[in-house]
Parts: C-alpha cells; structure tokens; sequence
C-alpha cells in the first residue's frame, strides 16, 4: 500500500508500536512506585500497603486518582507557562528513549517483518544520551519557574550533577563503543546474541555507567535535588496535583529507560541467555519474539530492584563528597578504563591472538 | 569503666584502611544486610485482621457486672466515684419498686451511672473500690467516636448481657 511514495503500512505499524510501548512504560511505571514501596517495606521487615486490593495490587491506582483529585496550584509569582512546561518536558524527555532501545527480535505479522523497536537509527547511543541531557531541562525549568529558592537550589545540584556525571557516563560508554564499533543498538544486541555478553570485557566499565545512571536518574545515594533534609521537597517544591505527579512518574520511567539502556549496551538486551536466538526463531517463530521481550523486561526488573535495593541502603551523599567522587574516581577510572580497553582492541587489530 | 550490658562496643578511630576507603566494598557489605532483611519474619500484626492478645491485667473498657439471676449488681452507693481520681463517674441512685426484685439485687440501685471515656484514666480504683463486685474493667478498648458526646457511656452501654435472658450475647461477649 502505497501513496504519494510512502509506505502507509509502515507508519501504522510504528504507530502501533509506539503506542504500545508508550503504554507499557506508563503501566510499568505505575507499577514500579507499588515496587518501590513494596520493596522498601520489604527491605524494612514490613508489609507494605496491602490494603487496596489484593496484595494492595490497586494501590497504584488509588495513588493516581489521589493525585488527579488535588488541587492545582499555580504560585503567584512562578512564570505560569514554564511552570507547566517544566513537568511535560520531563515526561516527554523520558519517554522519547524508548523510541530507540530494541525490545525484541522481528514479529512476521500479516506477511510482514516487523521490528519490535521504533527506530533502528544508527546513532542510537548518541540519540539516547541526547535524550537524556534534555531530560534535566525539565527539571531545571521547572525548578526556575517555581521561584523559589530551595526549588533554584535544587536545580542547580541536579544540572551540575547530571553534567558531571554525563561525563563519566560518556567515557565509560566510549570503551564499550570501541568494542562493538557500532552505535546503533540493534547491532550490538546482534554482536552480543553471537558472542558473550558486554559485561565481560567491561565489568569495569559497567559499574561505572551504572553509577552514572543512579546518578542521572536522581536516585539515592545521588538524589540531592529532592534532598529533603535540605531543601525541603526539592525542584517539586511547588507543585502539586498531576504536574507533581509527572515529576515523580519521570523518575521512574527514567529508571526504567535506564534499566533498558544498561540491558542492552551490557547484558545482552534481548538475548536469551544459554540459547541460540536464531534456532529459536526457526522452530517456534513469532513466539521466540515474545520471549525475547520477557527476557529483557526480566533484565529491566532486575536492574529496577537493584536501585531500588540500593536507595534502601545507603543514605545519600554530601555535595561535596558527590562532586568529589564524580569528578576525582569516576572520571579518572573511566578514563582509565577506556584507554585500556583501546589498548586491547588496538592489539586486537595488529593481530594479537588472545 | 563498668558496664552495664556485655553487648556494648567501642568505637574504632583507628584510620580507614584501602578496602574502606574505596567505599565499594562497605555499600555491598550494606546492600547485603538489608539482602538478609528480607528473608527475616515481619514482626507485624495485621490489626483488624489479627489482634494483639492483652495481658491479664490489662484494664480496658468497664463492665457493670450482673449476678447470676440475671439481676444488677449495683447499688448506687457511690464509692466508685468517690475513688475516680478523673471523676469520670456519676451515677443517680433510686430505690427498687417491689415488682423490680427480679431486675435489680439490692433494695437501691443506680437509676442512671456514666462514665465519662475521655475523663477516664483506667486506672481501676472503681473497680478496687466496688463493694459489690459490680464493676469491672475488660479487655478491651474504648472504640473511636467522632463526638465527645458519645464518648459518655450510659449504663445500658455498660451492662454486661443478662446470663439469663441473653446468653448468646453473653457467649459472644465473653469471646468465645
């Protein structure tokens, strides 16, 4: 089916597939502030909320409608439009990274190969870490037209964090790059299907990138922009009702996107560990493509319960001793890191048999 | 210096070796503690659903007592609340009418006693003090009220269930 040369069918079925995507990263997300609550109650040898529902299951819900239900509140002296523009930006940043990260192998549906990622774009990487500095924009934005100057405060712990660590996070993220030789990230998946996963030419590599992610994603120990103790709420000192909760529902996709991300540039995206993806497909078909998300949703739950592990054990930086550790041990490992990692893959290339 | 328990620590200033310094290590020994946490029994009661046993000496919400004819024990001589030290108690005494000797045991009986539940301290001196075995503090507790009116408990709201007339209700009381 085509009309004025483009291909209509094709930009339905992306269509399709961002909604469904987009659908599922708000219900997993939904579900990942029951986790959290969850995980921390379990982590603390209680219950947790388990009223709503059975098991509490309907206290997401319950939250939601909470926070639709609130008032909405405009302070007098914040700038109106920023101030709304602050918590759709930060939404919309954190939801445009999944348009990039593979989900699966290829379904054939109505004679047609249909890749479950929305873009297969060859800077893959680069789009992501685009996407991601963005994502403090709304943070910053938000925080500036709260007027108010815990909120500035606030904003400018979490900009001069989310640059610090970038750097680091860039650095460790070059080593691997050099590995693949590839942005795109269907292609290192692909790499990764056929030989071992990232994480084992760069253990080092990943624990700094996942540090840098704990980072950006503002979640404790880094989570000093919603330093209570300090700065009273934070950047989303002024907000309320459903712009608030954006603001939290951000966060939690951002750890779900960085989950992915990790998922994919280290373990594997979504390869099935211990079978050969492409005997699979041969045998069961458009089923091994569903496996191949379960595998990686499983991948991403993981990662969420490790940071989620993590906020629940150790208490949060000083700012000192965050910029210290971001700018003194993470930058220099990082470039450490990478200068070996160029050294092998430059013996590599002269031929060195390892 | 003596201590009071064996279970105390010094604290160690001695200065942090490589392995602390390089921080790493200390959050996985940390992350491992709340790991074990959550394999640990939750010491939780699940309140409406579960209840806390009190102990046998636990005063709670009082009872005026009825004999085993079913009939009341109180008289209205007022000791009760001579000893509340809260003076939550007030009673009106009124003498038995000959046809009411199957109602109450003695010839005067409390016509009207209330207790006030926000005055009260349950201390159990009305109880200590009671000739008559009429008044008794239970195990249980006052329930929540939306107005302090309601919080003063009339005698109907005492009473225990007639062991005659009411013995269901009494069997439940008693929680069996």
């Amino acid at each position: 089916m085509t009309f004025l040369t483009i291909d209509w069918l094709f930009i339905i079925e992306k269509l399709v597939l961002i909604i469904i995507i987009i659908l599922a990263s708000l219900g997993i997300a939904l579900y990942t502030t029951f986790a959290e609550r969850k995980v921390a109650a379990i982590l603390q040898d209680r219950p947790g909320p388990n009223r709503a529902g059975p098991f509490g299951l309907l206290q997401p819900l319950a939250d939601g409608v909470k926070m639709f239900t609130k008032e909405e509140i405009v302070p007098t002296h914040a700038s109106k439009w920023l101030f709304i523009l602050g918590p759709g930006l930060a939404m919309v940043a954190s939801l445009m990274t999944c348009a990039v990260i593979p989900w699966g192998g290829s379904v054939e549906l109505f004679d047609r190969k249909i890749d479950l990622q929305v873009a297969d774009i060859n800077i893959a990487v680069l789009y992501i870490f685009a996407v991601v500095s963005l994502g403090i924009y709304g943070i910053m934005i938000g925080g500036w037209a709260s007027n108010n100057k815990f909120s500035l405060m606030a904003v400018l712990r979490a900009a001069s964090q989310a640059i610090s660590y970038e750097l680091a996070m860039g650095l460790s993220l070059i080593a691997v790059l050099m590995i693949t030789g590839t942005l795109s990230l269907n292609e290192m998946v692909k790499q990764q299907q056929e030989g071992l996963w990232n994480i084992v030419y760069q253990p080092l590599g990943f624990l700094l990138f996942f540090i840098c992610a704990l980072a950006e994603c503002n979640r404790t120990p880094f989570d000093l922009p919603e330093a209570e103790s300090e700065l009273n709420f934070g950047y989303h000192q002024e907000y309320s009702s459903m712009k608030l909760g954006f603001y939290l529902f951000a966060e939690y996709i951002n750890m779900i996107m960085s989950s992915a991300v990790m998922a994919t540039l280290y373990f594997g995206g979504y390869d099935i560990p211990f079978v050969n993806d492409a005997n699979l497909y041969a045998s069961i078909g458009n089923w091994a493509a569903l496996l191949q998300v379960t595998s990686i949703l499983i991948k991403i739950v993981i990662f969420i319960f490790v940071f989620m592990w993590i906020r629940w054990t150790i208490p949060r930086f000083r700012y000192d001793q965050l910029m210290d550790l971001g700018w003194k041990k993470m930058v220099p490992l990082a470039l450490f890191n990478m200068l070996v990692t160029a050294f092998i893959v430059l013996l590599k290339h002269n031929g060195w048999k390892f | 210096m003596q201590t009071l328990t064996n279970r105390s620590k010094q604290v160690d200033r001695s200065p942090m070796n490589f392995l602390e310094r390089i921080y790493l290590w200390n959050i996985f020994k940390g992350m491992f503690i709340t790991f074990k946490h959550m394999f640990k029994k939750q010491p939780t009661i699940h309140y409406p659903e579960q209840k806390r046993t009190f102990s046998p000496v636990f005063r709670g919400l009082h009872v005026l007592n009825r004999d085993e004819e079913g009939r009341e024990r109180c008289t209205a001589c007022g000791l009760c609340a001579v000893a509340c030290p809260a003076e939550a108690i007030t009673m009106e005494a009124a003498e038995r009418l000959p046809e009411e000797e199957n109602l109450y045991r003695e010839e005067k009986y409390a016509a009207k006693y209330e207790i006030n539940m926000l005055r009260c301290i349950f201390c159990g001196l009305c109880e200590e003090a009671c000739p008559k075995d009429a008044i008794y503090l239970s195990e249980t507790l006052a329930p929540s009220n939306y107005s302090r009116k309601n919080f003063i408990y009339s005698k109907q709201d005492l009473l225990i269930p007639n062991p005659k007339t009411e013995t269901t209700d009494l069997e439940k009381a008693k929680g069996k």
